[in-house]
């Protein structure tokens, strides 16, 4: 039980965190970021690579999980990308 | 040490370099000048944990099945960035959202499967289910929202039965969880959890109007970063924990943002809506509106010295970002300044007005917020208001009756003349009347605005 309070630790540490770095976004970069923010969700595939593999389920659930958190990560950052790339200045 | 503990710790070492990786991404994704450095950091970290996690001996599901779905999800993910048209971008954010909730639900599932050895881990397996399963559903109802596949009436009653479901879906979830400490939880006790948090997400969801949906996809957006950080939780995986909570952090961030630009809580948004409070009040009508046509408002833009652009979501709708640009150019190379005032929630979702006037290369340092655009808005000559409402209404500063009192507004009745692009009266999201239409100094040009737009380009260039 102690490693989940320590984790547990580290989430609200980075929960803040993150408040603090992006307290300040411009409006100009509100889809942007949420499209990059969107992206980094997809670290989900990570977790999706050391699940069980003991039965069929598993590895169908496996496998889905993968396909749909890399289309999350390609997608997203790729599109964000492309977003970024059209805001110019003056 | 054994091998697979030195390996193991090699392994955490590496996901806090690639956590530092995504702490700096996001950090520079916040500001213009590094944005685009931001989000490669971030992609380099993320290509840093997944390569790292393959050293690892112990993974267990079939090699060829994991390297298949990366091939598909990557495919899939790529296809669809490289086509998306940016008017369809709100849509296609809901979607991926979805997707990563998805990713998160399955992961729990699988976790269940395993065979939990405490309490504790289920209560996680099912509080990441949940989330995940309700970014998820509620996700592609948003999708089928936002690209108008989906129309349903908020007052009726599939909305009302799967608005049930959801409260439902909550309790089964809290009921569940409490009663795990006394005994684990069996395979239909579970099946029951996945099928009511589906459902529940389409309720979520469902009763939010068009209006609202740049509150609810920023909310998903923090909640699919919430669903990985739980799942982070259950595997013990510190970079799924760290890279999440930052989604979850900016996703709530910008939902506070939007609720804010709409003067209303989130609870408010999410859970009442604008329906209940808009009964008791029904501003009456003054005067008449006053229409102009297009060769008439040529001829006030071609002498004012400086003109001021209002979009919304009527622009998206109209496509006419391309022809707003050139307009703007046609002005500014006959002398006169020109900015374009963005409301925060104007359009289907954050930034969206940003997004289809950089399409346009619209540079961005002429956009500007309602705070610094309202005190000088005396010295505008000409507003030009291109299908928004409901952010331009002075209702929300002047009349406390209304639904929308209180909300800020980009308050273009204080130019000296507004130009209001309308297709006809209908009043905005809000279902609120605008009596901006109705002020002396305002002159509607109905008709669809990229063809009003288009025809004053035209008339610019004889």
């Amino acid at each position: 039980m102690e490693v989940y309070a320590l984790l547990g630790f580290v989430l609200i540490l980075s929960i803040y965190l993150g408040l603090e770095l992006i307290s300040k976004v411009p409006s100009t970069l509100h889809t942007p970021l949420m499209s990059g923010a969107n992206a980094i969700s997809g670290v989900a595939l990570v977790g999706a690579l050391v699940l069980g593999g003991d039965n069929q389920l598993q590895n169908i659930l496996a496998f889905l999980a993968v396909t749909f958190a890399s289309i999350n990560v390609f997608g997203g950052y790729l599109v964000t990308n492309r977003m970024l790339k059209m805001f110019k200045k003056k | 040490m054994s091998m697979l503990e030195n390996i193991s710790t090699f392994q955490n070492l590496i996901y806090i370099a690639s956590s530092i990786l995504f702490i700096s991404g996001i950090k520079m994704l916040g500001k213009e000048e590094t944005a685009v450095k931001g989000n490669f950091l971030s992609a380099l970290a993320m290509f840093i944990a997944v390569l790292i996690t393959f050293i690892d001996p112990k993974i267990e599901v079939n090699i060829y099945l994991i390297f298949a779905g990366i091939g598909v999800g990557a495919l899939i993910g790529s296809l669809i960035a490289l086509k998306v048209k940016m008017t369809s971008i709100p849509e296609m954010v809901a979607l991926f959202n979805g997707f990563g909730g998805l990713a998160t639900f399955f992961i729990a599932w699988s976790e269940f499967n395993s065979v939990p050895d405490n309490a504790f881990q289920y209560v996680l397996i099912m509080i990441t289910t949940y989330i995940g399963g309700i970014t998820f559903s509620g996700s592609i109802v948003a999708y089928g929202k936002l690209s108008e596949k989906l129309k349903i009436q908020k007052t009726s009653l599939i909305t009302k039965l799967f608005t049930t479901i959801f409260y439902l879906s909550l309790i089964y979830l809290i009921y569940s969880a409490s009663i795990t400490y006394l005994i684990p939880p069996s395979f239909d006790f579970f099946t029951i959890l996945l099928i009511f948090t589906l459902l529940g997400g389409i309720g979520f969801v469902m009763p939010i109007g068009g209006g609202d949906m740049p509150v609810v996809i920023s909310l998903l957006n923090s909640f699919s970063g919430i669903a990985a950080a739980f799942a982070g939780l259950l595997l013990t995986n510190n970079v799924l924990i760290v890279a999440g909570s930052l989604v979850g952090a900016s996703g709530l961030i910008l939902t506070i943002i939007m609720a804010k630009a709409m003067n209303r809580s989130i609870g408010n948004i999410l859970f009442i809506g604008y329906a209940s409070s808009s009964s008791n009040s029904k501003s009456e009508e003054v005067g008449e509106v006053k229409p102009i046509n297009v060769s008439d408002a040529y001829l006030i833009l071609e002498n004012a010295s400086s003109v001021l652009v209002i979009p919304g979501y009527g622009m998206a709708v109209a496509q006419a970002q391309h022809v707003v640009r050139e307009l703007g150019e046609l002005l500014e190379s006959n002398g006169t300044e020109v900015k374009y005032g963005i409301h925060p929630v104007a359009g289907r979702m954050p930034g969206h007005m940003n997004v289809l006037l950089a399409e346009a290369n619209v540079p961005y340092d002429v956009l500007v917020e309602p705070d610094d655009v309202n005190p000088m808005m005396d010295t505008v000559d000409v507003a030009v208001v291109i299908g928004a409402n409901d952010v331009v209404n002075p209702s929300a500063t002047e009349e406390p009756g209304s639904p929308i009192y209180g909300m800020p507004i980009i308050e273009v009745h204080n130019a000296k003349t507004v130009f209001v692009l309308k297709r006809s009266m209908s009043s905005g999201f809000a279902g609120v009347q605008n009596p901006l239409f109705f002020k002396e100094n305002a002159r509607m040009l109905f008709g669809d605005a990229k063809e009003s737009i288009g025809g004053l380009v035209s008339e610019f260039k004889e």
